[in-house]
């Protein structure tokens, strides 16, 4: 839609447009509108100033790791991997970068996307943003290597032995065993088979698992004896090789470490669907999830476009959200979570800057006079 | 700094307690000879082409440090130090002025300085280091007592992750925000807390790299703004023809314009690319005609090789359209991808008309699920490599001499050598963008068949 200058013009533009859905881009240093009257003007005026620091997380990039849906299909089998990569990125937002200012939102089919919105994130380079995204890759695997994480040197780094210790280790153990099997099959431990560097051990596994094909027990109780095996068998090689002493760590990270499409990060002209837009294909609201809660959210229980209309038509909806009654409405939780826990305390800051660096201007003044 | 045609050249300020190593702060006032303004810059360019030729060829940290060494002897040295550090900063300064003209320039200039001081940085002495960081007056508060005690334990696993076997830290350690050391947190080598990296002592160059970048970027813009506004008028008659002239000659082809031997139609295409495509675009455009489709970075990457080899506006849309179809509709190909292909073309958006990617750009882009660009040679498993390889028809012992060359990690030696294998014929430049790949290997086909069509 171009610039939009304040709320009314916002308005107008919508009503005016009917858009199906509504990005946001970055804050250009001169209006968008008029970029070609700046471009003969030899270098480029034309440039992004300002844009939230932000992470776009797709289910269909598990594919490989979840057997319960393909594409764009998402269940409550596979969601958790989105709700383990929430946390283990908000953490690390917070507590290693500093940031505040952080909203999750649902994407309104098969993901989640992330914008963190302190000033500080607002205004890192192209440079600083690609480190950041740096800092988060793990996931080194692309279609042509089977061996999808290489995690190197004597230890993990603090930041991935928190997520390990904190997450990913319990997530894979309880919640993947139970929901994935991983393990069940042959096709499915072929490929975690792959991942062991040594041939003696795999050798050695596989035989004893072609063995206990037709066992009574169920596929998860398989799959669970089958990961103690072969965490057994590689603790008892553990000294044969360094790559054999990060294997375990590494084949969790393969199924649970959040595999974030780094490239929308890096760039500060990526477009981002804004929250609250409406899914064109599931109808779907793009609602804020809370990290803190995020173990809650079911994205098929999100409600949907028609069920709003249908809130509307029955007379149940009241838009104020002050109201006593916003919480029985569909999104009047999200509307309110999204004001108090994230709209609020940006603005507030937003306003301490303002007047911090409209302190400092004076000050600055005052001692030219001194002169 | 002054100009002047005489054959004298007076130094006003005296030199001689200034480090070796210059930042590049301010531009002296001194006299430059007009013959020495543009010779200067002319060594300076042969250090900083060489120096991106090395980053190109992904040669390691201590391989561009001998580079470096190598390059300044050879370019830059002379026998008197105040001498050769003028020579220093005088051909920077000229540089700077004609790398200042478009972005593309800028950001050449930029990196290539950049990695340029860091080298020769790394070849100084401890104690010289530790001056120059000095000299930069980095306001960076060394963590000490009880704050540096709580973070020991964490402090140990980052060295550990990085490869040292003990956990011992180091005894000086900086707290530095995250955004001024990149490198360091891009590479997971500092701990991170509440936004602020804790930067070793030995790191502390990193600090002092991301300043001078800042610095010379700052810089650049205004030196622009100077030129554009006043330098390039006053000194129409005398400068400018030179900083013109400057930027052109060194930079080599970037295969935005097609030659002629590169000129493709459609009809060809499947033909051309068994015979002359480099192995990253061969496998795109096989995994294009098997899957009708391929993410972002695999379009760009065929896109733009596919538009410096010559195919046209309408035939690439007509190409890819017929592909995606197969998968998306045409519907979805005309909203969602024509726009990309017609914007690569200089058609739409900022109406840049964009280079295909050199091979630097494409082995250090980085591949996830899904993906199929990147180099080969970089990004394959060495079983999914050795496969490919023999179907462009290498023998076990060039393969053998193209893994060598993998496992060294010198990718685009390894493609040299394919390149080598395949048409019987040696390459002594070396394979450095696909577009060259495509274009030696034209020009070896059309000597053998003068006459036939390609």
């Amino acid at each position: 839609m171009g610039n939009i200058l304040n709320a009314s013009v916002m308005e107008d533009a919508i009503k005016s447009n009917f858009p199906y859905k509504i990005d946001i881009g970055a804050v250009y240093s001169v209006d968008p509108d008029k970029r070609h009257a700046y471009a003969h003007s030899g270098t480029n005026l034309f440039t992004p100033v300002e844009r939230e620091l932000v992470f776009d997380i797709d289910i269909t990039d598990y594919d490989d790791v979840r057997y319960c849906c393909s594409g764009a299909d998402v269940c409550s089998k596979c969601w958790p991997l989105m709700t383990v990569a929430i946390k283990v990125i908000d953490t690390s937002l917070r507590e290693d970068f500093g940031f505040k200012h952080i909203l999750w939102v649902f994407s309104g089919r098969r993901g989640v996307h992330c914008w963190v919105c302190d000033a500080k994130a607002r205004r890192l380079t192209n440079e600083q943003r690609s480190a950041v995204a740096e800092y988060f890759r793990v996931y080194k695997g692309n279609e042509n290597n089977a061996k999808k994480v290489d995690l190197m040197g004597h230890s993990l780094h603090p930041f991935l032995a928190r997520s390990y210790v904190d997450f990913l280790k319990n997530f894979f153990e309880d919640e993947l065993q139970a929901t994935q099997s991983i393990f069940s099959s042959k096709e499915k431990y072929e490929k975690i088979l792959g991942m062991i560097t040594d041939e003696d051990i795999q050798a050695d596994l596989r035989g004893k698992w072609e063995n206990s094909a037709r066992s009574s027990l169920s596929e998860e109780a398989t799959s669970r004896l089958r990961w103690e095996q072969l965490k057994k068998t590689l603790q008892s090689k553990k000294n044969k090789a360094l790559s054999l002493r990060t294997c375990v760590e590494e084949i969790v990270f393969t199924f649970t470490y959040p595999r974030i499409d780094l490239e929308v990060s890096k760039q500060m002209n990526h477009l981002l669907k804004a929250p609250f837009c409406v899914h064109p294909k599931t109808g779907r609201v793009c609602v804020p999830i809370d990290p803190n809660n995020c173990d809650e959210f079911d994205p098929l229980a999100v409600p949907t476009l028609s069920q709003l209309i249908e809130e509307i038509n029955s007379g149940g909806l009241r838009m104020d959200v002050d109201d006593d009654d916003s919480d029985r409405s569909l999104l009047g939780k999200s509307i309110k979570f999204f004001r108090s826990s994230f709209l609020e305390p940006l603005l507030k800051s937003c306003k301490e800057e303002i007047e911090t660096s409209y302190k400092a201007k004076i000050a600055k003044t005052k001692d030219s006079f001194s002169w | 700094m002054e100009v002047i045609r005489s054959q004298k050249r007076t130094v006003s300020n005296d030199v001689v307690s200034t480090p070796t190593l210059p930042l590049y702060l301010t531009a002296p006032p001194m006299e430059v000879r007009l013959e020495e303004f543009e010779l200067f810059a002319i060594d300076r360019l042969r250090v900083l082409k060489g120096v991106s030729d090395g980053l190109a060829r992904g040669r390691n940290p201590n391989e561009m440090d001998d580079l470096v060494e190598t390059l300044w002897k050879e370019h830059m040295r002379l026998s008197d130090v105040s001498e050769m550090i003028n020579k220093d900063i005088i051909s920077h300064f000229v540089l700077r002025l004609v790398y200042c003209r478009s972005d593309e320039l800028k950001k050449w200039f930029l990196s290539m300085e950049t990695a340029l001081f860091r080298h020769r940085f790394r070849l100084k002495k401890i104690e010289e280091q530790r001056a120059i960081v000095g000299e930069f007056g980095l306001p960076y508060k060394a963590v000490i007592g009880a704050e540096l005690e709580s973070l020991k334990e964490r402090l140990g696993l980052v060295a550990r992750s990085l490869g040292q076997i003990s956990s011992d830290v180091e005894n000086i350690y900086y707290k530095v925000p995250f955004e001024e050391v990149p490198d360091l947190v891009a590479g997971r080598r500092v701990l991170l807390q509440k936004g602020y990296a804790f930067v070793a002592g030995s790191q502390a160059s990193h600090g002092v790299y991301f300043n001078l970048k800042h610095n010379l970027y700052s810089a650049l813009i205004l030196t622009n703004r100077k030129w554009t506004t006043t330098i390039r008028e006053r000194e129409k008659d005398r400068l400018t023809p030179i900083v013109e002239a400057l930027s052109t000659s060194y930079l080599g082809p970037d295969y935005t314009q097609s030659n002629e031997y590169a000129d493709i139609s459609l009809k060809d295409i499947d033909q051309v690319s068994k015979s002359s495509f480099p192995l990253c675009m061969r496998h795109l455009f096989e995994k294009l005609r098997e899957d009708h489709h391929l993410k972002h970075g695999g379009r760009m990457q065929l896109g733009l090789f596919l538009k410096g080899v010559g195919l046209k506006l309408d035939d690439a849309l007509a190409f890819w359209r017929e592909e995606f179809t197969k998968k998306v509709g045409s519907e979805r190909f005309d909203k969602e991808y024509a726009y990309a292909i017609r914007h690569n073309y200089g058609k739409e958006g900022k109406r840049t008309d964009y280079t295909p990617y050199a091979c630097s750009k494409i082995i250090t882009s980085a591949p996830g699920a899904g993906d199929h660009h990147g180099c080969p040679y970089r990004h394959f498993s060495e079983d999914n490599l050795k496969a490919a390889l023999s179907r462009m028809g290498l023998s076990s012992r060039g393969m053998e001499d193209v893994m060598d060359k993998v496992r060294n990690k010198h990718y685009q030696l390894a493609c040299t050598l394919t390149f080598e294998a395949v048409y019987g014929t040696s390459c002594d430049t070396g394979i450095n963008h696909p577009n060259q790949y495509f274009e030696e290997s034209q020009k070896i086909l059309k000597s053998k068949t003068p006459t036939a069509p390609v």
